[in-house]
């Protein structure tokens, strides 16, 4: 009679309870708001990234992966709640999509124990891990970016940068602000007169920063916006007859979005990128068949192939190589978000890997380790081409500064550790 | 003349531009406010709105596309079809009627003799459903929006102003067109308002509810066809707007920069929302340009705002307000 009441309770709890664990990748979406139109790519490649390893390779380590959408509308305080209320689902990275988001989560992770990747965003010294034990933002951050913009620069101007003036018109928000100190190094190093022009939220109303600009003629103008921001800027850009070649934007000022509302006046248009760009990678054949054709497409599928739909492709490529690596280290499948750390900080990105994903050459190879979470700071320029309404890459990787860049983030995590009381790692 | 007074000038123009691209979004909220006592929150809602709708004809796009594929499994998008701009802003025009005659049947109508707090919260609640219905019917992504509006800096003006000056102005063709527009439309409003019986019957119900009606002037039909003005004043703006940056969500926020308009030129004068949105333009303009590098800049939003504030302290009712006694 005991063992049948056993036999009852066990098998009860075995129906109750999930068939099998998953490896749960949160994604704190913005699929409404202002800034929508750039988070419905972001968040349908994500998710189209882990159905396609769930229905081709059958998850990960025998482990079917979940992505756990929550709504935050790009808003800091929702943002943080999507993380209080997904936190104890077994999260194994969070990826916070805003950079006021991250700001308000590094404390937080670092408590939980709970990994977090901010690609192209978030707090730049985050790279420093000897500080920041649990924030990686490889493969490259904003300080490499407004580097490698004007290493491009340089690059056009035989190395001398001197007596040119260049504006940064940047989102009037953290985000917006990072470049900036990087920049005045730079200028200080190069010899350019810097400009920063801010832009308030959401950046529908540019006229006095392009008249400003037009008054100023400087020879290069950066931007740093999202969302409307980027599309007014382009267009006012094109109002005023800047030379559109001239005009470079960070990697969240580079997607089709942001140049198709000034239709051919965007032509020649530059943007940093993280990636490559467009469909022709494998990977997209397998999408195709095990995802699209198979309706299971997150949201419309109508995304496919477009700059931040590839962004989130790389992100779940990113985040499905560092469980692969927490796998191997720690020799279990089911993986805890402290072992997923673990992979991310021993995580190194091959063409191989890149090659066996269907992602050959989509981006640079590299390597993470304890002292560094933001990887080698590479990244390309892609130039807009209004009339096949298409992004080319029109630079082989770019190396950013880091006899600049460096110093300012040993700096800047220095002073987070002190204020923060946190003891250095990686001894 | 220095080169500054000269930038000064350049940059006083271009407020007086962008004061009528804030007063085209201030006059959908003064005409409801005056017909009905209501803050219309939706008012920036309502332009997002009727641009969506606007692009959505004219692509040919089949609303709720995405509703419909969820539910029966298909892949339909488009109707196949594009129609042409004007037509499909007439239809627009019939759509935003729709719908003022929904808003009045479904939830005003409800609401009457409600204290104004209720009335301004059901505004609210119809703000983030419509924003919700917009997405649900045509889309979250940016949309191009083309009328055949011109854009980009008018050579004309240039080439005289750099004879006179030395120095060519920029103007927008854009924001050229956007005054003419809102010329025409207030020259619009006024001669309906004055000349027209319905025109008459809404000031009739403007200046009194209880002795409108007592004249057999039906309320319900007044603020249809109030909610439809300023639905069709919603279509203006989102055309001007929606061609500058594209049709995206973005553009119910231009409600924002309508409201130092409205606290400055008055909630219930017409003429009140183009002087207030004039000042609010070249004040918030020149401030940036002589103050903004100063400061770090970016003081546009706000400085807007303190302007409204200050005018209010001398002015409650706004420059053009009607003056509220109350007598015990």
């Amino acid at each position: 009679m005991k063992l049948k009441l056993t036999t009852l309770a066990l098998t009860a709890v075995m129906a109750a309870g999930p068939a099998m664990a998953d490896l749960v990748f949160p994604w704190l979406s913005y699929r409404t708001g202002p800034y929508a139109a750039g988070g419905i790519p972001l968040a349908d490649g994500y998710s189209d990234y882990f159905t396609l390893v769930n229905e081709r390779d059958g998850g990960i380590g025998g482990l079917p992966a979940r992505v756990l959408e929550c709504e935050t509308g790009y808003n800091t305080e929702k943002g943080v709640e999507c993380y209080e209320s997904t936190k104890g689902e077994g999260a194994l990275v969070y990826q916070p999509l805003s950079t006021g988001i991250t700001y308000q989560l590094i404390p937080k992770v670092t408590a939980d124990n709970i990994p977090m990747h901010t690609m192209g965003y978030g707090r730049t010294s985050a790279k420093n891990g000897k500080v920041f034990s649990h924030v990686f933002n490889y493969p490259v951050n904003y300080w490499d970016g407004a580097s490698i913009a004007v290493n491009h620069v340089l690059d056009l101007n035989e190395g001398s940068l001197e007596g040119k003036k260049i504006v940064l018109l940047y989102h009037n928000s953290a985000y917006g602000k990072e470049p900036i100190r990087t920049l005045e190094e730079l200028s200080k190093k190069h010899g350019f007169d810097l400009t920063a022009l801010p832009v308030d939220h959401p950046g529908q109303e540019q006229k006095s920063q392009w008249l400003q600009i037009r008054r100023e003629r400087p020879d290069y103008v950066f931007m740093w916006g999202w969302g409307v921001m980027n599309q007014v800027a382009i267009q006012e850009a094109s109002n005023i007859r800047f030379p559109m070649e001239n005009f470079i934007g960070v990697w969240w000022s580079g997607a089709e979005i942001d140049v198709l509302p000034a239709g051919e006046k965007a032509n020649g248009y530059k943007s940093l990128a993280l990636h490559d760009t467009g469909k022709g990678f494998p990977i997209y054949d397998d999408l195709q068949k095990y995802v699209v054709d198979a309706g299971k497409a997150s949201g419309s599928g109508d995304q496919l192939g477009t700059v931040l739909y590839n962004r989130s492709l790389y992100l779940g490529f990113l985040a499905h190589m560092a469980a692969l690596k927490a796998q191997e280290i720690h020799g279990v499948d089911e993986i805890t978000p402290a072992m997923m750390r673990d992979g991310m900080e021993s995580l190194e990105i091959t063409e191989e890997m890149m090659q066996k994903a269907g992602l050959p050459n989509f981006g640079p190879e590299f390597s993470v380790n304890c002292e560094n979470h933001g990887g080698p700071g590479l990244g390309m320029v892609q130039q807009w081409d209004a009339n096949a309404k298409s992004w080319s890459l029109i630079t082989d990787p770019i190396a950013s500064d880091k006899d600049v860049v460096n110093p300012l983030i040993l700096a800047d995590s220095g002073a987070f550790a002190a204020e923060n009381k946190i003891a250095e790692r990686c001894n | 003349m220095s080169e500054q007074w000269i930038f000064a000038l350049e940059v006083t123009l271009n407020g007086l531009m962008a004061g009528v691209l804030y007063a085209l979004v201030a006059l959908g909220f003064v005409l409801i406010y005056k017909a009905s006592g209501i803050f219309n929150y939706a008012q920036g809602v309502m332009a997002l709105f009727a641009a969506m709708t606007l692009v959505g004809i004219m692509q040919g796009q089949v609303p709720f596309s995405h509703v419909i594929n969820a539910l029966f499994g298909t892949h339909v998008t488009h109707f196949g079809w594009s129609v042409h701009g004007f037509l499909a802003i007439l239809l627009t025009v019939v759509v935003m009627i729709g719908l003022a005659w929904l808003v009045q049947v479904l939830v005003m109508r409800h609401l009457v003799g409600q204290e104004p707090i209720i009335l301004f919260m059901a505004t609210i609640g119809l703000a983030y459903f419509l924003e919700g219905v917009a997405d649900l019917m045509w889309g979250s992504e940016i949309k191009t929006l083309d009328v055949g509006l011109p854009q980009g800096i008018n050579l004309w003006i240039d080439e005289t102003t750099l004879n006179w000056f030395g120095y060519g102005f920029f103007i927008d063709n854009l924001d050229i067109v956007a005054t003419c527009i809102a010329a025409l439309l207030v020259g619009g409003l006024v001669l309906f308002a004055q000349y027209t019986k319905q025109g008459r019957a809404m000031r009739a119900v403007a200046d009194d509810h209880q002795a409108a009606l007592s004249v057999g002037i039906s309320l319900n039909f007044i603020w249809v066809l109030v909610w439809s003005v300023a639905g069709f004043v919603a279509l203006v703006a989102g055309i001007v707007w929606g061609t500058k940056s594209g049709v995206q969500f973005s553009l119910s926020l231009i409600a924002l920069k309508a409201l130092p308009v409205l606290m400055l030129g008055g909630f219930t004068s017409i003429p009140g929302a183009i002087v207030g949105g004039l000042i609010i333009g070249v004040g918030e303009k020149l401030f940036e340009f002589a103050i903004g590098p100063l400061v770090g800049g970016a003081t546009e939003n706000w400085f807007a705002y303190v302007l409204a504030l200050l005018f209010l302290v001398f002015r409650p009712q706004g420059l053009f307000g009607e003056k509220i006694i109350e007598r015990v």
